[in-house]
């Protein structure tokens, strides 16, 4: 089960092996950051306000100060005094790090205590005493950008109102046209509700500074260590090279830890100001309240087809919150992420959508929870206008799609709003979920049942994604371009250390980057170190987010193992004294052509290498060797689910009784790694649809604020999954991979609700919004749904 | 106040304050880091330890609580070198990916399969069914859990065929 | 991770001991049972109690007695004893199917039944199954021990009638023949609150209702019973209809308030929809029609 290619469809290294990672965490011997203890080290707890719109008129830590074990006491006025108030965020704004002037969401850093245990410093915040003026809130998003509404960012010069961008994509005269001579057209408002990554592990820091040196070393939960380098020393001005990031084990990120947060600077500046370690981690609420939301789009999708089922466009208006700062943690050039890839996975003629971001009183974030920059709501909306299509058309929801996806000899494919997807064979997937599924037989059972007056739905969800961020000419980050580097060192022996830039949160790194390199190369996983998480020992690159690791990182790594293979070629020459031209690549060696007995591989080659051996032009010495990866193209992975629901209309509960995957991302490296991340994902889309969501009440206040409010599924919730798979390879990635990571995200919710709502169709329901909660299912029955985003009334 | 109590098989006495949760004992006075915490409120389960002869949230527990009693964290879970068959299905299952609640679920698995050794696919869903896992979907903990089982029962087949022959 | 404010630690050995204890710190002191609902609220700082009485050693709490007419719960005894309890189970079907649904198998190995009784939330299932099951529970304080009926117990949310010097001991549960009950929960997710519960305790005469106990929580219920619905039940055949009448009253007469697990009509609906249900549940048991 161990040896290369056994398990797997692939030959060489490539397979279904089990994770090299494992034998430590199935130990206890992770090192996540809140097991890291150094000599001397304190710890933090923040300070946080209570409401979610009020003046601050003063600050007083004298009595937190004057407890016996705190150490230090930082006010928004002490990092003012250091130019450290505010920061940047990931989308050109800026963001109050401890409030200075006003507090402007529920949760927001006022103070940071540094005491000698984590005990003492969560008493010492209520010896802080803060007086506030209390201000009328903006918490509905859609009347905040009313006349009357708060401004509520008076901090940024000649803001008169709480617009954050207007933006759009594609050709709305053309989508207009298509809209006024469509024979059918269909619209719908939907909400996709706020929502919170929530990783089992909270983000957390363990900062050092040293005076002496001016080193400052970090170990905290980044997704984005070399990316957090660069920010801390745009931010502090402490020079880069004496900036050190270590992220060890991560306890899940999903997004939610690629910000630098408030909580990490304050800890850093407290380890300048005490001169001994500090460490802060969040609790679960602050978790929940202060960091990382995702989601929250008001959108009104419209789509036009012909009466007998020929989509012909869509267009979308969206109303995105993004709270009181624009922490939105995606490419500069995209303030709705990549939202206009909401064309989907059909041949239209035309598309239009337009973007409005405004500013209200809840946590900033708008961090890529699994959804590969907005993808996910692009498809939520894409997938429901169709199923409404369907219903309008009386016609099969599977059938409609068929008769619409893109046909497999329109690849490559430039979509209406200029994405071009890279390959596809989408008909094939779609046949494939069906036949799993036994759709035909699904749909008699379903007739058969509501004569029972038994509710079973069955909902279709087809999605296309937009993974591998991204081609330097349209994507960075606060002006880094999306390349990632990989180094390989070839040690005398043939053992092999790679070192990567992304920084794995359970995906499985230490594995498939190994299988990678090893399959280039003719060795083991085994034979394969991978050194990733910290800044010292890696090469730069933006890290582990919108299922770029694989696409870009693990490009990176074979393009470097491509380079000692090469270089190898001409040791090997040296070694058989032959021309390089008389070698061919094969089963893992260079083979005398002619004589494939005869040849050397990796292992004699770098002894060889290392050797006293006369070495020929274009080797210096070894063969170890460095790549940058700067992708063409995103990658496009697809899928289609079928979800089977069970619905009983008189209480409103919701059974996910089966659900069907079929994923195609390309090659896959390791199969099971590949289905590890596809059932996640699936929980996760369970999950959003039928349980999580984050509202607020009139106040501010935020009712998600704990996992007794903010629900995530477990086991019982969560059916087995039935998977499938289509392999159709990237054309531009070098072994023909795609993203995988947050395609069951993308897809699955979608899949849920058209499952719940074709269950509901009796009762003439078209949309209900996510959480789909037994109450949110009876009220649609009733006609009357609630608003997933205010309190429930 | 004074605490004194067995980890895996080990006796610690500590000097505690009666505040201190017993994750917090074990993480930061023992240097058990094994066992994690993901909420403050009882929900994730990522702190479960067994309490005697029982799997507890620790979260939830006092020290002083745990004084005179035995306590086994994922630490204790191996015997020696030879990783408990748990443990083994985890790996050889795919049973965690970024390994944060891995020590809690196979601390309930270990005490589900000690009082029920074949136990349906929907019985470990159940009895998981208060701990949180973010990467896996549960899928694969549930077949590790599986596999655990028919492991052992094929081990007690085998011992048994032994002490026949 | 949330952590308690500082606190004192008391360990009672005994009921007297215990007794003692409470008496010596007063109101500022909190009996310590499981702890899965207090410890929560103390970590969170919603409850700063000065002292903590453990009585975790009080193993002779710990117990599920069949007495001739009685079931005797201890109030130390574990959710999941109660659930694991088959002589529980065969004459009070209504506490399995409770047991099951209440929080999950690992709070239930620690959580106490009397903790969950004393903590008094609103929203508790067990309140509703022995308000039900016209439960009495014993109380025993420093003048000897005094019995309250499960619809007396509960003063309001989170308070009880136990006095600040008093423990709660047991819990009896009157056995009779023809009898029959259950439980039924609505919840967003396994393990959570309910959104609205109704427990039904019936007792049959051939097709006669001659009793009725029908409990509800998360809805204002008073004493967390419906009794203008048992009072319609009592001597009517249980029909369809007649439950599904006694459901409408149910709902007609319980005060629920609309929060995140949902709105108040959608809970006023369950009110009706769940004792119906379960009513139509505990009818059949009584029949012997299902287990």
């Amino acid at each position: 089960m161990t040896g290369p290619g056994v398990a797997g469809q692939e030959t060489g290294a490539y397979g279904a092996i089990p994770r090299k990672e494992d034998a430590r965490f199935v130990r206890g011997q992770g090192t996540f950051v809140d097991d890291i203890s150094l000599p001397g080290m304190l710890h933090g707890a923040i300070l946080r306000s209570p409401l979610a719109h009020a003046r601050i008129i003063s600050v007083d830590a004298s009595a937190a100060l004057a407890h016996p074990k705190v150490e230090a006491v930082l006010t928004g006025a002490d990092l003012a005094g250091r130019g450290l108030a505010w920061m940047p965020t990931l989308s050109a704004d800026v963001q109050a790090v401890l409030a200075t002037d006003k507090v402007r969401f529920q949760g927001q850093e006022v103070a940071f205590v540094v005491a000698q245990d984590r005990y003492a410093a969560r008493d010492a915040l209520e010896l802080i005493a803060v007086e506030y003026e209390p201000l009328p809130p903006v918490i509905d998003a859609r009347t905040a950008l009313a006349e009357d509404a708060p401004l509520v960012r008076d901090d940024l010069a000649g803001r008169a109102d709480n617009r954050v961008f207007d933006w759009n994509a594609g050709d709305k005269t053309a989508t207009d046209a298509v809209f006024a001579t469509a024979e059918v057209t269909v619209g719908c408002d939907m909400v996709y509700p706020r929502s919170h990554p929530a990783p089992l592990e909270t983000c957390g820091i363990v900062a050092a500074s040293d005076a002496v040196t001016g080193r400052l070393t970090v170990w905290s939960t980044s997704q984005a260590p070399h990316a957090h380098r660069t920010l801390y020393s745009v931010i502090t001005g402490l020079p880069e090279h004496k900036i050190r990031i270590v992220s060890p084990d991560l306890g899940g990120g999903f997004g939610s830890k690629v910000p630098v947060y408030p909580g990490y600077l304050c800890a850093i500046v407290a380890s300048m100001v005490t001169g001994r370690p500090v460490k802060w981690v969040e609790d679960r609420s602050e978790n929940l309240m202060s960091t990382a939301f995702a989601r929250d789009y008001h959108m009104h999708g419209e789509i036009a087809a012909t009466a007998d089922g020929r989509i012909l466009g869509v267009r979308a208006r969206v109303l995105a919150d993004h709270g009181a700062f624009n922490a939105t943690a995606q490419p500069t050039k995209y303030p709705a992420g990549f939202f206009h890839i909401f064309t989907g996975s059909y041949d239209l003629q035309a598309a239009f959508c337009e973007v409005t971001g405004v500013y209200t009183n809840k946590a900033p974030g708008g961090v890529a929870y699994s959804c590969s920059f907005r993808v996910t709501e692009a498809v939520y909306l894409v997938e429901r206008l169709v199923d409404l299509l369907a219903r309008e058309l009386e016609m099969d929801p599977a059938q409609l799609r068929m008769r619409n996806l893109l046909r497999p000899e329109q690849f490559p494919y430039t979509c209406p709003t200029g994405w071009q997807y890279d390959s596809g064979d989408y008909p094939r997937a779609l046949a494939l979920a069906m036949d799993l599924a036994g759709y035909q037989e699904l749909r008699r059972e379903q007739a058969e049942r509501r004569g029972r007056g038994e509710y079973m739905g069955i909902g279709i969800s087809f999605f296309t994604e937009g993974v591998g961020a991204g081609p330097r000419a349209h994507m960075d980050i606060l002006g880094l371009g999306m390349a990632d580097g990989a180094d390989l060192r070839v040690h005398p022996t043939g053992k092999v250390v790679l070192a990567v830039s992304v920084q794995t949160q359970g995906q499985g790194h230490e594995t498939t980057f190994a299988q990678l390199v090893a399959h280039e190369l003719g060795l083991t996983p085994d034979d394969v170190e991978v050194v990733h998480g910290d800044t010292d020992r890696t090469p730069f690159g933006l890290g582990t987010y919108g299922s770029r690791s694989t696409p870009v990182s693990g490009a990176a790594a074979v393009l470097a193992a491509r380079k000692v293979r090469d270089r190898a070629r001409l040791v090997a020459a040296a070694m058989l004294e032959l021309s390089p031209d008389d070698l061919d690549w094969l089963d893992g060696k260079w083979r005398v052509r002619g004589d494939p007995d005869r040849g050397a591989g990796i292992a004699e080659i770098a002894m060889a290498a290392h050797s006293s051996l006369e070495l020929p032009d274009g080797v210096e010495g070894h063969l170890d060797a460095s790549a940058v990866y700067n992708p063409p193209n995103l990658t496009f992975p697809f899928g289609a689910y079928i979800c089977v629901t069970d619905v009983d209309p008189g209480t409103g509960e919701v059974t996910v009784r089966r659900f069907i995957a079929v994923d195609d991302c390309g090659v896959r490296i390791n199969p099971m790694i590949v289905e590890g991340q596809v059932h996640r994902g699936l929980a996760d889309g369970i999950g959003m649809a039928l349980m999580q969501a984050i509202a607020f009440d009139e106040n501010g206040n935020c009712l998600g604020g704990s996992f007794m409010d903010y629900l995530l599924p477990t086991a019982l919730e969560c059916p087995s999954p039935e998977l499938g798979a289509t392999v159709t390879p990237s054309p531009h990635h070098p072994v023909g991979a795609k993203g995988i990571g947050e395609s069951a995200t993308v897809g699955s919710p979608p899949a849920v609700v058209n499952s719940v709502v074709d269950a509901l169709a009796p009762f003439g329901v078209r949309h209900a919004d996510m959480p789909l909660t037994p109450a949110n299912v009876w009220r649609a029955i009733q006609g009357r749904p609630v608003r997933p985003d205010l309190a429930v009334s | 106040m004074k605490v004194t109590l067995t980890v895996n098989g080990t006796e610690y006495a500590r000097d505690v304050e009666p505040r201190l949760l017993l994750i917090h004992l074990l993480r930061d006075e023992l240097g058990l880091t094994g066992s994690h915490w993901g909420c403050d409120t009882s929900n994730c389960g990522a702190c479960v330890v067994w309490l005697d002869d029982t799997p507890v949230k620790s979260c939830t527990v006092l020290a002083v609580m745990a004084d005179g009693r035995r306590v086994l964290t994922v630490e204790g879970l191996a015997n020696g070198a030879s990783l408990d068959p748990v443990q083994q299905g985890f790996a050889q299952c795919h049973g965690l990916q970024c390994g944060f609640c891995t020590p809690g679920m196979m601390l309930t698995a270990r005490w589900l399969l000690n009082n029920n050794p074949h136990p349906s696919p929907y019985q470990v869903r159940e009895a998981i069914s208060g701990q949180v896992c973010r990467c896996t979907g549960y899928e694969n903990i549930v077949k590790a859990v599986l596999w655990a089982a028919e492991y052992e029962a094929a081990e007690h087949g085998a011992a048994e065929h032994g002490a026949g022959g | 991770m949330q952590v308690p404010a500082q606190v004192e630690y008391e360990r009672a050995g005994s009921v007297e001991h215990a007794l003692t204890l409470l008496a010596r710190y007063g109101p500022a002191a909190r009996v310590l049972a499981g702890g899965h609902s207090l410890i929560p609220m103390m970590k969170l700082r919603l409850a700063q109690p000065e002292v903590l009485i453990d009585i975790n050693g009080i193993t002779d709490l710990c117990y599920i007695n069949l007495t001739g007419t009685q079931l005797r719960i201890g109030t130390l005894t574990r959710h999941a004893q109660l659930l694991e309890s088959s002589v529980a189970g065969e004459h009070f079907a209504i506490l399995h199917d409770a047991e099951r649904v209440i929080a999950d198998p690992i709070v239930r190995n620690w959580g106490t039944v009397g903790g969950s009784l004393c903590q008094a939330d609103p929203s508790e299932d067990l309140s509703a199954a022995f308000a039900a099951m016209k439960g009495t529970m014993i109380i025993h304080g420093p003048d000897g021990s005094r019995e309250v009926s499960a619809r007396e117990f509960h003063a309001g949310p989170y308070e009880t009638v136990v006095g600040s010097s008093e423990l709660l001991t047991e819990i009896r549960l009157p056995i009779r023949p023809g009898g029959g009950s259950g439980y039924r929960k609505v919840s967003r997710r396994a393990g959570d609150w309910p959104v609205v519960a109704a427990g039904a305790a019936l007792l049959l005469d051939g097709d006669v209702i001659t009793d009725a106990g029908i409990g509800l929580t998360a809805v204002g219920a008073t004493h967390f019973a419906a009794a203008e619905a048992e009072g319609f039940l009592r001597g009517r055949t249980a029909t369809p209809q007649t439950l599904a009448r006694a459901g409408q009253i149910a709902a007609e007469n319980c005060r629920p308030v609309s929060d995140q697990r949902g709105p108040a009509d959608y809970k006023r609906h369950l009110a009706c929809e769940l004792t119906t249900r379960v009513l139509g549940v505990a009818v059949a048991r009584a029949r012997g029609l299902t287990t």
